[in-house]
């Protein structure tokens, strides 16, 4: 945790949302994983929904790596990514698919493979 | 890191049905928390960049400007994919209580926080073991073993932490990733003692 010098960006974070202080529809978790889901960008979309558009063609990420990668708050980031969704241009997943919760299995499951690393 | 977005650096996730998890990495500025996560961190340490809205913090006092300044901070994060379909992201967070409401956003859904120590300053670490506790996280304390500082036994650096007998302590060198990884054990062997031990009931 450091503090950061000011710095400018190309745009921005209230440009990048449109002017919006929540998002449309969807609070992600900042582990939620984003990834593609049209062969094209989805039309009548700003510049910015592009930039993440095409961050995440090749692959998937969570909202968090998007965020870092776009240089964006992960709040702002969050508004792109559920525009996206809307427009049919990105799938969500939750951290834990399939709705499970944290429970022992899965920490077991943790526990096992950081004990593999020994 | 330049600000274009270069495919060939980024890490993308292999699109399956992995389980992501989260823990937090804790401690005083300059503890060693981005060396640990970078030393665990299978891809280059990301940060982003969160913008704070701090109210009547004792900090700055000019004179014609509301309490109120915003601040921005970086928060470091890294990821560790492990076998099982597991991947961990390990969050370095802030240990001042200024930050706390920041804090609480980044510790929503974690299975715990490892709070790091330096011996020269356990004091500072106090703060932040309160704000985990406040959190209701599940936490490890994991001394960072810096070369000039004054070793102690486990047992003193316990009664000077003044820990419950159940918070795992371990000495760790945040530079070397195997006392860093048994540090993480230390964690997720103490979450899964703190949760129930029947299987949670099917809905």
């Amino acid at each position: 945790m450091t503090a950061v010098p000011p710095r400018r960006r190309m745009v921005p974070a209230y440009l990048a949302t449109g002017g919006r202080s929540r998002p449309s529809r969807t609070a992600f978790d900042r582990l939620t994983l984003l990834h593609s889901a049209s062969p094209d960008p989805p039309q009548g979309l700003e510049a910015e929904h592009r930039r993440l558009w095409e961050l995440l063609r090749p692959g998937a990420l969570t909202l968090v790596e998007a965020a870092a990668h776009l240089r964006l708050p992960v709040s702002a980031t969050n508004f792109l990514a559920a525009d996206l969704v809307d427009a049919g241009g990105l799938q969500a997943r939750s951290p834990i698919p399939r709705a499970q919760q944290i429970d022992r299995t899965l920490v077991e499951r943790l526990l096992d493979g950081l004990r593999s690393l020994r | 890191m330049d600000s274009a977005v270069s495919g060939s650096r980024i890490g993308y996730l292999p699109d399956r049905d992995q389980v992501l998890m989260k823990m937090l990495v804790a401690g005083p500025f300059g503890v060693g928390k981005t060396t640990l996560i970078r030393t665990l961190s299978e891809i280059p340490t990301l940060h982003t960049e969160e913008v704070m809205t701090e109210t009547g913090a004792p900090v700055d006092d000019v004179a014609g400007l509301p309490d109120k300044t915003t601040t921005t901070v970086a928060v470091d994060f890294g990821r560790l994919t492990l076998p099982g379909e597991v991947v961990l992201y390990l969050f370095g967070t802030p240990g001042q209580r200024r930050f706390f409401p920041l804090w609480q956003d980044i510790a929503r859904g974690a299975l715990g926080a490892l709070v790091l120590a330096d011996t020269r300053r356990l004091a500072e670490s106090f703060e932040i073991m309160d704000m985990v506790e406040e959190q209701g996280l599940p936490y490890a304390v994991a001394v960072n073993c810096f070369p000039d500082a004054p070793a102690h036994s486990a047992e003193v650096l316990r009664g000077h932490l003044d820990l419950h007998p159940d918070t795992p302590l371990v000495l760790c060198d945040a530079r070397d990733r195997a006392t860093s990884v048994e540090a993480l054990i230390a964690l997720a062997e103490h979450v899964l003692h703190s949760l129930p031990s029947l299987p949670q009931e099917q809905r």
